[in-house]
């Protein structure tokens, strides 16, 4: 029985009741329980079932390396799978689920594969799922992502109730871990002036210390950690932040911190999580030591714990894992669990001491209060199956045979510590084996290095090796004072508090127990609890050739999923390394990857979500489009209107509709999303005869001219029209989704190749709104707003002109993107809405209609006009599109014109652009192949072209489409076949890419 | 005049800074080689204040200059006289290489004040908001989230933040997010 002591427990307050339910049950526990305290005290042993077997399983730790004890917690929009019970704070209305069992926790079906598990080894999948190859996707994969995994996924259609959010800090110190060596650190940096950060993962300072006991400048240890924290709150340069783990280390001190605001406290508004977005000078790891569990046979039956856990729960949170607990140990530490066991007034019926001399001066101690000490003992078996009921003592030096046999109801094992090298290692940090302690350690000379080639993160305390109180401090004071020195600071000379060590005998490494232990017992003994791999399967892996740490990780699960092995992986490398016959060292560990422990989705995303997922880019028609219906087409990212729908109008009607009204009237567009640069100097004339592959010095002020530019590859990267504002100006049209994307361009040249060119470039997209009015009225609409001469003779096609509509200032450059006569009005984007409204009013009497971007598709598509991105993919030069004529034969050079001479850009088979006719009127599907003769090496049919853009043309009345063909303008009339995914065939006939107003007579009018 | 109109014409919050759209400002955008005396005449003459030094502003009212690189500055004036002052500097520096473009149009701007708001920029932007790192005289150029935004402070807790008018909504709701209520982070207030 488990169940909570009368007295005790510092981090509980035992007049604040706090009740939560788990599997449906109502419970009770006290403010500053965890959840795995709170089921402790509720006698609540079994937590889950293993991963793999279905093993019932309990809790091992009491903190952030528990592997077994994960819930599912919460409902809806506050559920979350896989919480670890040791670091979750319970609160009234706490919802927790154990994970991995059906139908119940208590009764499992799946617990029959730990009948099978004699057939299921390491690397089962991978031998037995092989064959046949059409079974894995059908039959296996189906059956174990069914059987795999932890907890469940959240329904698709809840959303995360909570919010999240980024900040950045900037500190020069950031102090990770605050037990004893963090505060030291943090002091020390601090009164050195340097400003720092202290973060703790948990809700207490102090780390486990005051567990532990001991004396700092002859007070308990305790009394050390309430000054120090006082001391710290009183100094300006340092912040303090509990609950708050660091879980990443990336390069020029960067570091990710995950703090939980309201895990514990979920009814107080403001965000769940924070993830901390830091630049450090200098990262000090105080992040301690985990202690290893001993590799025995029924290691994982409900009730072994880790030795410093069961203290834990006594010491911290008043509860008792069981009256009568077998401490087994290689080492010093786990005599401090007997010795507070005791102290509860419980039962330690023996200790069993792998190691033949026994231990030091805490070992005298526990004999001392009466306590039954075995040295040289091991456990040959933990008896019972959802809870321990006892074990079999044997001789470590042996294989097994039963010596004795103890009633217990918890097994409390420490296989020693390992120093939480993580964060020193996340970026590069390197790691000596210490023989002494059986552990990885930081090496201080090799760290990882910053910008400047230095060491920025700096370990202390039990996180680099020095486990003793008094070295701790001593180590931490150090690392304290060098990090605020390395980041320019004066430290002060004050001593490090003094601690006295108890003295402890040396550990002995035990990596499985007893040494001897047969087949049948390593089978039984666990490395990793979460991921279920026993002493057996890292062997066979061995066996099988897997000498690689990484491989066997891979090959076993080993140190996989959400604990990231930090129980197993020091003990399953040391097996490893015992079944290839090399040292520990020459093995290594497995990379060490961010994050420290799994931090939540939603603090990663941070803001971005719902309406601020992305920027949405707005045009200040944007609220007119929107209130009258428009259905939205993202460009870049822009929203445009596709088209604007009547009430029960289909997108098509409505965009032949559009398409009619402007042919036959008035059409209005929102072009304001065409990017706009302007290009100034001396040397803008030159600088834009590079930049196009046309003649853009030529161009007279007041002029427009069309213009493509290729990248120095030749191949088409955008094209628009430009408009000569001066001797030395010159306005820049781009694509939409070009502006940034050629600014940045020009902006290249400018600055790398043609850094002494007179020219400066700037964006001036967003200035203006941009409104196209086209149709054969278009021109009436704008005389009765204006005074200015509009005459085709006066403003003739391709000029652009300042005009006053209405006492509206504008710009208008007569272009054209539609084949009518067109008008593009630019005005300062406050003014936008207004003109759009005036025009809108002034070409009601002709019909005025707003038309969207399949409209505008539709008419230059009749028009044979060529769209970015439609007709080049990044792959197309202009001559495949038989836009010689912009191309100058005169210019030495331009972007791209050498790129273009290359044989393969000169090739004759290279596809060319034509306009496409089906036979019947139909529409060919977007991006349909046309089919030739034979097959190729892959036996798939031959093609000889694609198409490119195709519609409806509502002009027309039938399908049209351009395409890219080989040898296509020489084979005019000829029909070819393009098969689409709709099962039929589309003939096609070759013809003139123009199908509508072939000389322009409507535009130039 | 006709109607003109800012992005969001005048919208407000109030959580834990008070976000407000400070309507239209005149903006022009000034490139050149800002240690030639013409230059610095032509944008001084027409802003009233001094030149600012490396990453600096200086402002007097609606009218200042911003430092935004090595070769341009931003010149502010009031809405109005934005297209009178680009004649200005054009005329001031006729037969110099200077590019003077009024980009007024293409900008929103946002005040947000209140204890809080370094807290609430900091959610948001790569940037040093303590008192030490940044305070009255500064100017950054970073980003905001995804898109791209300049910053500096008009008083003690007030900080003006510029950014493109197409995303002045997307910067609008960035800043409500960041400012809502129980978001304190307990660091700079």
């Amino acid at each position: 029985m488990s169940t909570r002591l009368a007295q005790g427990g510092r981090r509980i307050d035992r007049r604040k009741s706090v009740e939560f339910r788990f599997n449906g049950k109502r419970l009770k526990g006290y403010e500053g329980d965890t959840l795995a305290s709170a089921l402790l005290a509720n006698d609540q042993m079994m937590v889950g079932r293993s991963f793999k077997y279905h093993r019932p399983r309990g809790i091992v730790a009491s903190g952030a390396e528990e592997p077994n004890a994960l819930f599912n917690t919460g409902e809806g929009a506050t559920f979350e799978p896989n919480q670890r019970a040791t670091t979750t704070e319970i609160f009234a209305g706490l919802e927790a689920k154990s994970q991995n069992h059906w139908p119940s926790l208590e009764f499992d079906i799946g617990a029959v594969n730990a009948k099978l598990s004699r057939f299921l080894p390491a690397g089962f999948y991978y031998k037995t799922f092989m064959f046949p190859r059409f079974a894995w996707k059908h039959l296996y994969e189906p059956f174990i992502r069914q059987s795999a995994g932890l907890g469940r996924a959240p329904e698709a259609e809840d959303r995360d109730g909570d919010t999240y959010e980024h900040f950045y800090g900037f500190f020069d110190v950031v102090v990770i871990g605050g037990g004893v060596a963090g505060l030291q650190a943090a002091k020390a940096a601090g009164e050195a002036g340097a400003k720092v950060l202290v973060m703790e993962q948990t809700a207490q300072w102090g780390g486990r210390a005051a567990v532990d006991g001991g004396e700092v400048d002859g007070a308990p240890v305790a009394d050390y950690i309430a000054a120090t924290v006082a001391a710290l709150e009183a100094m300006e340069n340092v912040t303090l932040r509990r609950r708050m783990m660091g879980a990443g280390v990336y390069d020029h001190g960067y570091l990710l911190a995950y703090e939980r605001l309201r895990d514990h406290c979920p009814d107080e508004a403001g965000p769940r999580h924070r993830l901390w977005r830091i630049r450090a000078g200098r990262i000090v790891t105080a992040t301690g030591a985990i202690e290893r569990p001993l590799s025995f046979a029924g290691n994982d039956i409900p009730g072994v714990m880790l030795a410093s856990a069961v203290r834990d729960y006594i010491v911290d949170y008043g509860v008792s894992p069981g009256d009568r607990v077998v401490v087994v140990t290689n080492n010093d530490d786990a005599y401090r669990t007997a010795i507070a066991v005791k102290e509860a007034g419980l039962s330690v019926p023996v200790i069993v001491d792998a190691r033949v001399g026994g231990g030091g001066a805490l070992a005298d101690q526990a004999r001392a209060l009466g306590i039954r000490v075995e040295t040289g003992k091991g456990i040959a078996k933990v008896h019972g199956t959802k809870r321990v009921e006892g074990v079999a003592i044997c001789a470590q030096a042996g294989e097994g045979a039963v010596l004795d046999e103890v009633g217990c109801d918890v097994v409390a094992m420490s296989g020693g510590w390992s120093p939480v090298v993580h964060l020193w290692s996340h970026c590069g940090g390197k790691l000596n084996w210490d023989e002494a302690q059986a552990c990885f350690r930081p090496d201080g000379n090799r760290p990882p290095t910053d910008q400047d080639g230095e060491g920025f993160v700096l370990p202390a305390g039990a996180a680099n090796g020095e486990l003793g109180l008094g070295a701790g401090l001593t180590d931490a004071d150090a690392a304290g004072k060098r990090a605020a020195d390395e980041t320019g600071h004066k430290p002060g000379r004050g001593k490090a508090p003094v601690a006295a060590d108890v003295d402890e005998a040396a550990l002995e490494p035990v990596w499985l127990m007893p040494q001897g232990a047969g087949a049948k017992l390593r089978m039984k003994a666990w490395l990793d609890y979460q991921n279920d791999v026993k002493v057996s399967d890292v062997q066979l892996a061995a066996r099988e050739g897997y000498e690689s740490v990484e491989h066997t990780k891979r090959y076993t699960t080993l140190g996989m999923a959400t604990d990231q092995g930090k129980l197993s992986n020091i003990n399953g490398l040391a097996i490893l390394s015992d079944a290839l016959g090399q040292p520990i060292p020459q093995t290594g560990t497995t990379t060490f990857r961010p994050p420290y422990t799994p931090i939540s989705m939603g603090a990663i995303a941070g803001e971005a979500r719902a309406e601020i997922f992305q920027p949405l880019r707005r045009t200040p028609m944007h609220d007119w489009h929107e209130a009258n219906g428009a259905h939205w087409e993202p460009v870049g990212q822009w929203r445009r209107p596709y088209c604007y729908p009547k009430t029960g109008e289909s997108h098509a009607a409505a965009v032949a509709r559009e398409v009619m009204a402007t042919r036959e009237s008035l059409g209005l567009l929102d072009a304001s999303t065409l990017g706009k640069l302007i290009v100034k100097g001396p040397d803008a004339g030159r600088f834009l005869d590079m930049l196009y592959t046309n003649m853009m010095s030529t161009l007279k002020p007041g002029k427009c001219r069309y213009g493509l530019m290729c990248s120095e590859n030749g191949f088409l990267i955008d094209d628009g029209v430009v408009a000569r504002l001066d001797d030395d100006t010159f306005l820049c049209h781009t694509t939409t989704g070009g502006a940034e994307r050629i600014h940045a361009h020009m902006e290249e040249w400018l600055q790398t190749e043609w850094w002494d060119w007179k020219v400066y470039v700037a964006n001036v997209t967003e200035q203006y709104a941009q409104i196209a009015v086209v149709g054969p009225n278009a021109r009436k609409v704008l005389e009765k707003l204006s005074e200015d001469d509009l005459s085709a003779e006066g403003f003739p096609f391709m000029a652009w002109k300042d005009v006053t509509l209405n006492r509206i200032k504008t710009r208008v450059y007569r272009i054209s993107f539609s084949g009518e006569l067109s008008y593009e009005i630019s005005v300062p984007a406050s003014e936008g809405r207004a003109l759009w409204n005036m025009l809108l009013e002034a070409g009601d009497e002709y019909g005025a209609t707003p038309y969207g971007t399949e409209a505008l598709h539709v008419m230059r598509a009749e028009k044979g006009f060529i769209m970015i991105g439609d007709e080049t993919d990044g792959t197309v030069i202009p001559q495949d599109l038989g836009l010689h004529w912009a191309i100058s034969k005169k210019k030495e050079d331009f972007l791209g014109k050498r790129a273009q001479e290359r044989s393969h850009m000169t090739d004759p088979k290279r596809w060319k652009l034509v306009g496409l006719e089906t036979v019947d009127g139909s529409v060919i599907p977007d991006g349909a192949y046309a089919v030739a003769d034979g097959t190729n090496a892959n036996g798939q049919r031959n093609v000889q072209g694609r198409v490119t853009s195709t519609y409806f043309s509502p002009t027309l009345g039938r399908g049209i489409a351009m395409g890219l063909v080989l040898n296509g303008p020489d084979r005019m009339g000829e029909v070819i076949s393009f098969p689409g995914t709709d099962g039929k065939t589309y003939d096609a006939k070759i013809v003139d890419p123009v199908f509508y107003d072939k000389d322009g007579e409507k535009q130039n009018v | 005049m006709s109607e003109t109109l800012s992005a969001l014409k005048g919208a407000r919050f109030a959580g834990i800074a008070v976000v407000t759209e400070a309507g239209l400002r005149g903006m022009i955008t000034v490139r050149g080689d800002l240690a030639d005396t013409d230059v610095k005449n032509a944008v001084t003459g027409v802003a009233g204040v001094d030149m600012p030094g490396q990453r600096e502003i200086n402002t007097v009212g609606e009218r200042g200059i911003a430092w935004m690189s090595p070769d341009e500055l931003l010149v502010m004036v009031p809405h109005g006289e934005a297209e009178q002052a680009v004649e200005t500097m054009n005329a001031a520096l006729t037969g110099a290489h200077a590019l003077v473009v009024n980009v007024s149009d293409a900008r929103a701007v946002f005040d947000v004040t209140g204890p809080h708001a370094r807290e609430v920029l900091g959610k948001l932007m790569p940037v040093d908001f303590s008192a030490v790192g940044f305070g009255p005289g500064m100017i950054r150029r970073s980003r905001m989230a995804q898109v791209p935004a300049a910053v500096w402070m008009t008083g003690e807790d007030a900080f003006r933040v510029v950014c493109f008018r197409s995303v002045a909504q997307y910067v609008f709701d960035l800043l409500k997010a960041a400012a809502a209520e129980g978001s304190e982070v307990g660091l700079y207030a």
